[in-house]
Formats: C-alpha cells, structure tokens, sequence
C-alpha cells in the first residue's frame, strides 16, 4: 500500500464505499502523509463524504468537493480542485466515488489516474442488492470497471447489516468475497469490519477496523 | 430468513413489484430518484410497465389511465412533484380509483432543498387535490415498515377504491436497513368489475369518470365518500406506542423524526425522566382517540409533538388532545432534521416549566 499515491473506492449502490475511504484516509493521515479525500459522488444526495468535514479537519485530510454554493444539491459535479490529486506529486488521495453509474464520473480522468497505476478497490457486501450470487457480483464489477475506464485492482470484502451484523455474516461474506476473487482473478485485499466486531474476528487475510461515520441521524 | 440490506426507495419499489403492480409511471426529483431507477429494469422483468412521463402531470393521469384498466398502478416523487399530481389525485379519488403514490419528502416551499422534511402533512391529510377528498396515508419510519405499508397500501386501495399515499421523508428513502421479505397471505379483496378492459360481449360499458354533471348526483356522490370515509376511519387507524405508560411527557412524532425521538426517549430515561413515544402510522385517518386516551393519564404532564415542519400535525394533536394537557411543539424545517440531544433538551425544559 506504501507505494500508492492515489487510491480510488469503487463498488455497488451502499456497498460501503464511503466508509472504507473515509477510514482510509484518516489511517493514511495518521501515517504522515498529506492526505486528501476527493468527495466524487454525483448519486447520492445524503450520506456523502462532505458532510463530515469537521472530522477531516480535525483529522488534517484536505476535503475536496463541489463548491459551497453547490454541495448540498444533487448536480453532478465535481470539483476542478481533482487536479490537485493528479498532479501533486506529495498529495496522497483517496477517491470516493458513487455507486454503481455513479463511477461514470472517472471516465473524464481515467487517461491522467491510469498514469499513475492508482489503487482502484472494489468494495463488496454481501447483503446488498444484486450481490446475490459472486457470478452476478462480477458482471457488476466489469460493468463499473467499463463505465470507470479504470481496470479494478483488488476486492475489499465489506459485508455487513450495519447493527444487526453478526461474525457469522462477516464470515459468509468473506467466503462470498474469496470466491468473487477466484472468478475476477482480483486479490481479496482486506475485510473491513467495524471496529467493535472486528476484534473479535479471525481471518486469513487482513481486517481492516472501520470507525462508522455516515449514521441514521438518530444514531 | 435471510436479512438484507436494502435503500428505503429499493425496498419501497420492490415492495411495490411484489405486492402486484405491474404499472409505474414517475418522472425524476430527488430523493427518490432510485424508485424510478428501480423500477425501469425491475418492472420489465416482472411483465409490468414502466415509463418515464414527460412530468409529475402525465405520470399521474397515466396512474389513472392503468388504475381504470384494473391494474395495480403506483406513481413516486418528492414534494414539488406531488404539488404537480394534485389534479390527478383528485381525479383518481372522484372516479374511486385504487392507486399507490410515494412520497419521499424534501425541504419546502418551492423548491425547497433536496434534505428531508415533513411539510407536506397538510397536503397530504387535509386536501388531496380539490373537492371533498381524503386518502389514507400511510407513514413509515423504517425500512421494513416502508416495505410492509407498501404491500398494505394496494390492499387498502382495492378494498375502498381510493389512492393510498406513503408519505415518507428524504431520509427513509435515502438510508439503507436490514429488511425481511415476508410472505404475505393473499388477501380477500373486492373484483374490479367495474374496470374499463372493453366491452367483450357485455352489455354495458364501464365507463370511469369523475364528472357528474348534475349536482344532485354529485351530492349523493359525495355522500357515498363520505361513508366511505367513515368506515376507513372506523377501521383503518394504525399507531404505534413506545413506554406510553406512566410516562410523564408523550412525544407524538411519526418518520425519520420518530426514530430521533425514540433516541432522546432512550437517554432520557437513563436520567430518570420518563418520556412515551406516539407514533401515529396512519396519518389520515389519525389516531385520535387512542392518543387522547395516552394523554388522559395522570402522569402525563405534557403531550410533545415534534416535526421536521413549522408544525402540521400539532393541529392533529391538539385535536386528539382536547385541552386536556398542553400541547408544545418542537421543530426543525427546510431540510433540517431535529437532533436527538435538541429534543431531549425540549422535554428538560418542559419539565422544568412544569414543576415552577
């Protein structure tokens, strides 16, 4: 991971992407390094990186997003501050792009992030829509990767049910992940797990702990 | 049975699809723009059909056109559109149509912001459209709960021949929860022999319409409605209670707010005061005599309605209420959503007034 600068966060309508970039980039944050997180969704109008400033912030990451006159809305736009991540030779940035369509916003920047042989991970779980066989989970994936214009490089398997996950979910979701790794020939990198379940758990490849940031407002 | 984690507008359209409709007609507003996403590949597959309308306009009056046919029609949109379908939802309810419309509400007036809000109650409950209208609404503050009213929403719609609406927030259309698909058993509905499928050899032509051109028919019309209101108010009330009992302040509250309230209930608790939740299901028709029933009690010293609006069921409340105990309000609007340590402070402060 120490020779990526550039770390892009694919994956399926509420797979967890946010999250797993959101988390990301505070650890890569907490390494040294000058850390950006570049809000790219142009689906979703809750739940968005942006919304979570103060904490990055606090944390040093520099937030890219749209705007203020234009981050509350639904537009799909991105900020031009993007370049920043491509060009800056001493920026590590971390991408969180929307889900499914939604990765349609890298197409425009896929030539310039190719150069840079980015981390393009794909982030899975199990309990979400169309992720019902790891056949179907992979016809998503090549459809994300053609609309991205950006070859995914390895799985994240993030299966979870959010406060009803339980380890025998995560542990479904990681055979489920090992065989969409089989099929997809892509390396199954690491499991994010929140961070209070995550002790508690074995696997063969690592556990990333995932401190939960994009709650119900009653959370 | 497997739990899965579904978006409150995924759930919502799939449920839709499961309960039977095979017709769905939108036009695009956020936040609900994965119900037609949804629904244009879910509902070919299912043998349905779907279009996208050139407006909320169109979409309705085609509800119309697939409702009169006998067909298990839905239309979904976000405050502004809904301000569109009014019209259509008259239309719908003066020619006892069954049809399910969705909506997933933002912040208002006018455009308003795409955040959740709740403004849209008196719209909803008051005056569907013009004339001497009601149609049950029906409010969810979950995800499965959306999922399963979906499912109710068409029976309820074929029993009486009327528009059903679910009126959720932004925020359950937007957040994702584990769900459960149930099996439901079928349920003993009326035949739609008046639906407008051509003639085929009968005698008469069914003819759906909601123009009456003689007033005194339209009168016994409206008389008939009326009735028909009656027995949906007489059977159709949903509510749900929360640590009602003995409770010393009632939260009324019903969506995404609900659930906030539920919370400061929770913490509340842990400080000794004792706080109940009411969370009306039904918002028309409403809950009225069981709420004034919870407020009657002679721990309550205070019945708290809390809102993302300016305060619209408050008049439901105090309604239910009668005088009996005062009725404070607390709200946040305009895309705002209330916190849970802002409504737990609301019920500290009532206390506090009470007892000087």
């Amino acid at each position: 991971m120490s020779s990526q600068r550039v770390f892009v966060i694919l994956g399926p309508y509420g797979s967890g992407k946010t999250e797993v970039a959101v988390n990301l980039a505070g650890m890569l944050a907490r390494t040294g390094r000058h850390t950006a997180l570049a809000d790219m969704d142009i689906v979703n109008p809750y739940f968005r990186s942006r919304e979570k400033e103060v904490i990055f912030k606090a944390a040093g990451i520099r937030l890219i997003a749209p705007d203020r006159a234009t981050w509350a809305a639904d537009l799909p736009a991105v900020s031009p501050e993007i370049f920043s991540v491509i060009q800056d030779d001493s920026l590590t940035g971390v991408l969180d792009v929307g889900g499914d369509k939604g990765s349609v916003v890298l197409a425009a920047f896929s030539e310039a992030l190719r150069r840079l042989g980015p981390a393009v991970w794909y982030v899975i779980n199990q309990t979400r829509l169309g992720a019902q066989s790891p056949q179907a989970a992979l016809e998503q994936l090549r459809l994300t990767e053609t609309r991205a214009r950006l070859p995914v490089t390895a799985l994240i398997n993030n299966t979870h049910l959010l406060g009803e996950t339980t380890s025998g979910i995560i542990m479904a979701g990681a055979e489920y992940s090992r065989k969409l790794s089989s099929l997809s020939g892509l390396p199954l990198i690491f499991h994010g797990i929140e961070e209070s379940l995550a002790s508690a758990i074995q696997l063969p490849e690592p556990i990333f702990p995932l401190t939960l940031l994009m709650k119900r407002p009653w959370e | 049975m497997q739990k899965e984690l579904w978006k409150g507008n995924e759930a919502i359209a799939e449920a839709a699809v499961r309960a039977g409709c095979r017709a769905y007609f939108g036009y695009p507003i956020t936040p609900q723009n994965e119900i037609p996403e949804y629904m244009s590949v879910r509902m070919p597959e299912a043998g349905g059909v779907f279009v996208q309308a050139e407006s909320e306009i169109a979409a309705i009056n085609m509800v119309y056109g697939a409702a009169a046919a006998g067909v298990r029609a839905m239309t979904s949109s976000s405050s502004p559109g809904i301000s569109l379908k009014q019209e259509g939802i008259s239309y719908l309810i003066g020619a006892e149509l069954p049809a399910v419309i969705v909506n997933m509400m933002r912040g208002g007036p006018g455009l308003g912001t795409i955040q959740a809000g709740q403004a849209d109650y008196f719209q909803a409950t008051r005056s569907p459209g013009h004339g001497d209208g009601r149609m049950i609404v029906l409010a969810p503050s979950g995800i499965q709960e959306a999922a399963d009213l979906v499912a109710e929403a068409f029976d309820l719609a074929d029993t009486y021949r009327n528009p059903v609406m679910i009126l959720a927030d932004g925020m359950i259309g937007q957040m994702m929860e584990p769900i459960v698909w149930h099996k439901r058993a079928p349920k003993a509905l009326p035949p739609k022999d008046w639906a407008a499928l051509g003639r085929e050899g009968a005698g008469n032509t069914h003819f759906v319409t909601s123009l009456r051109l003689q007033s005194s028919a339209n009168e016994v019309f409206n008389q008939q409605l009326m009735g028909k209101y009656q027995l949906i108010t007489a059977e159709e009330v949903r509510w749900e209670t929360h640590e009602c009992d003995d409770a010393e302040v009632i939260i009324v509250a019903y969506g995404t707010t609900a659930r906030i309230c539920q919370s400061a209930a929770r913490k509340l608790k842990q400080e000794g005061i004792k706080v109940g939740i009411f969370r009306p299901i039904s918002l028309w028709p409403y809950p009225y005599e069981a709420l004034r029933e919870l407020a009657k009690q002679a721990s309550v010293k205070s019945v708290l309605t809390v809102e993302m609006s300016l305060g619209q069921m408050i008049e439901d409340v105090r309604l239910a209420v009668c005088g009996l105990k005062p009725t404070p309000f607390y709200g946040r609007t305009g895309g705002m959503i209330p916190e849970t340590e802002q409504v737990s402070e609301k019920v500290r402060q009532l206390l506090q007034e009470v007892k000087s």
